[in-house]
């Protein structure tokens, strides 16, 4: 560590010269009747420099199949690359879309076997015929979990208790919607890492429909000092 | 064979001028020479069946079997040399096991019949090796879908509702032709294709032979397995019932 040189301690230190960009995150998937809604803040830090405050962290894998990216942003970004390249090919191969499941068994495959070398938590979300909407949770060690919601990144921890409280199976699209843009607004203003816009993607046999919810337009909630 | 001699016969990895390679067509000839197989598909499932000839009576029930599992869900029959079929039953398994290692999922049949077929007509290609001498037949229920395909030793392979390989491929083919695949139950397959078997069978060069049935459908919960008993003893009965039917409507027009 260099030496510090503000005023504000070893918290607010230099570190964004060497520190590793990383999205310091609040990222969400939410089953709902017609498929799923996944959302993310759109922060992306070096420390505790602001690196992007505009940054995409819903990613396309394939039409029907995106990941919400939690961790370093450099592995996760190489992640879905690969990803993305193998699922095309097979869909090749295979005459047919790849399943949500297979998508996200590739990205298992991966974060498992370099579990040693990388940071990624990531949520593999998508549509598709067999099973319909379906969310797969990747965390750090490289487990693969289906869930009907899930929530993922440092601002997560905030809001386990209103994903729990609020969440109810076979939701509306507008109210599936309403629910992730909420968690997501929460898990922003109480995390320092996550912030800026919120960004949706809403998955349907359609395909993507991608929203954006500009900081402003953001839900309140209760604020300390505000009342 | 009329060109025999000719010495364009001696590798795989040479054309006759008039654009064959012999080599394939032997491989054909030694599928031609063993038990008939053949592969039926219903509204709801598939029916594999196989004569399976018994060249000495000291030989067990049940063993050297002509019809094996692939995966859980993938049957695959086979005629023609049987350490040849081993081996394509050993690497089709190898495929399904990697598959459903890497993608977690098993393995979709159109994928799997691409590598066999591909495997197999690698062998095709080069004077160190010999093509395959067998023909298999691969058939699986995914999605409620059943999927069926038949690979000869050139690699080619196609899908069918209904397919035959082995000694009495043509007769077999006319009867299963006679059938109205597409509405029919596996249970009623399960009958025709053990009729089918017992009528191309030939008493008089084959004595013996043992009849293997096996389905992948609805019944069976999408799982490759041998038919129950009942089904077997209900088929094996029918078939037998139809074969004296015929002999007696013989004597009859003498």
């Amino acid at each position: 560590m260099p030496p510090v040189l503000n005023a504000f301690g070893p918290a607010f230190a230099d570190d964004w010269r060497d520190a590793p960009h990383s999205t310091g995150t609040s990222i969400m998937a939410c089953e709902f009747n017609g498929g799923v809604v996944i959302g993310a803040d759109s922060r992306t830090t070096t420390g505790a420099y602001i690196a992007n405050r505009a940054s995409d962290k819903l990613t396309k894998v394939t039409d029907h199949v995106y990941c919400c990216r939690s961790g370093s942003a450099a592995d996760t970004q190489a992640i879905s690359d690969i990803v993305s390249y193998h699922l095309n090919f097979h869909g090749m191969e295979l005459g047919v879309e790849p399943s949500v499941e297979v998508a996200a068994s590739v990205f298992q495959e991966l974060c498992y076997n370099y579990r040693d070398s990388l940071m990624a938590g990531i949520l593999v979300a998508g549509w598709d015929k067999r099973k319909g909407g379906q969310i797969y949770s990747i965390p750090i060690g490289g487990m693969c979990v289906r869930q009907p919601v899930s929530i993922g990144g440092s601002g997560s921890s905030y809001v386990y208790g209103y994903v729990d409280a609020n969440f109810k199976p076979k939701m509306s699209k507008d109210e599936c919607i309403k629910f992730v843009t909420n968690c997501l607004a929460l898990a922003m203003s109480r995390d320092g890492s996550s912030g800026g816009v919120v960004r949706l993607g809403i998955i349907t046999e359609e395909g993507v429909e991608r929203r954006v919810i500009l900081g402003n337009e953001l839900p309140k909630f209760y604020e300390e000092g505000s009342v | 064979m009329s060109s025999i001699g000719t010495g364009y016969d001696l590798s795989a990895s040479q054309f006759s001028p008039d654009g064959r390679v012999f080599q394939v067509e032997y491989a054909m000839k030694a599928v031609e020479n063993s038990g008939t197989v053949i592969g039926l598909k219903g509204t709801d499932g598939i029916v594999l069946a196989a004569e399976k000839l018994i060249l000495s009576k000291l030989h067990e029930p049940n063993t050297n079997r002509r019809i094996y599992n692939v995966d859980r869900n993938i049957g695959m029959a086979f005629s023609g040399l049987i350490a040849d079929a081993r081996q394509i039953v050993e690497i089709a398994r190898k495929e399904a096991a990697n598959y459903r290692a890497q993608y977690g999922v098993s393995i979709p049949l159109k994928y799997l019949n691409d590598r066999v077929s591909m495997y197999m007509h690698a062998y095709t290609l080069y004077s160190a090796v010999r093509p395959y001498g067998c023909s298999v037949i691969l058939a699986s229920y995914e999605d409620k879908e059943p999927n069926m395909y038949l690979i000869d030793p050139s690699g080619v392979s196609y899908g069918y509702y209904g397919c035959a390989t082995g000694k009495a491929k043509q007769s077999a083919k006319t009867e299963i032709e006679k059938l109205k695949l597409g509405q029919m139950t596996c249970r009623e397959l399960a009958k025709e294709a053990a009729k089918i078997i017992y009528t191309v069978h030939d008493e008089l060069k084959d004595k013996n032979f043992e009849l293997e049935l096996s389905w992948v459908c609805q019944e069976s919960d999408g799982y490759h397995v041998r038919v129950p008993d009942s089904v077997y003893a209900d088929a094996e009965k029918a078939a037998k019932q139809a074969m004296e039917a015929d002999s007696e409507s013989d004597t009859e027009d003498m």
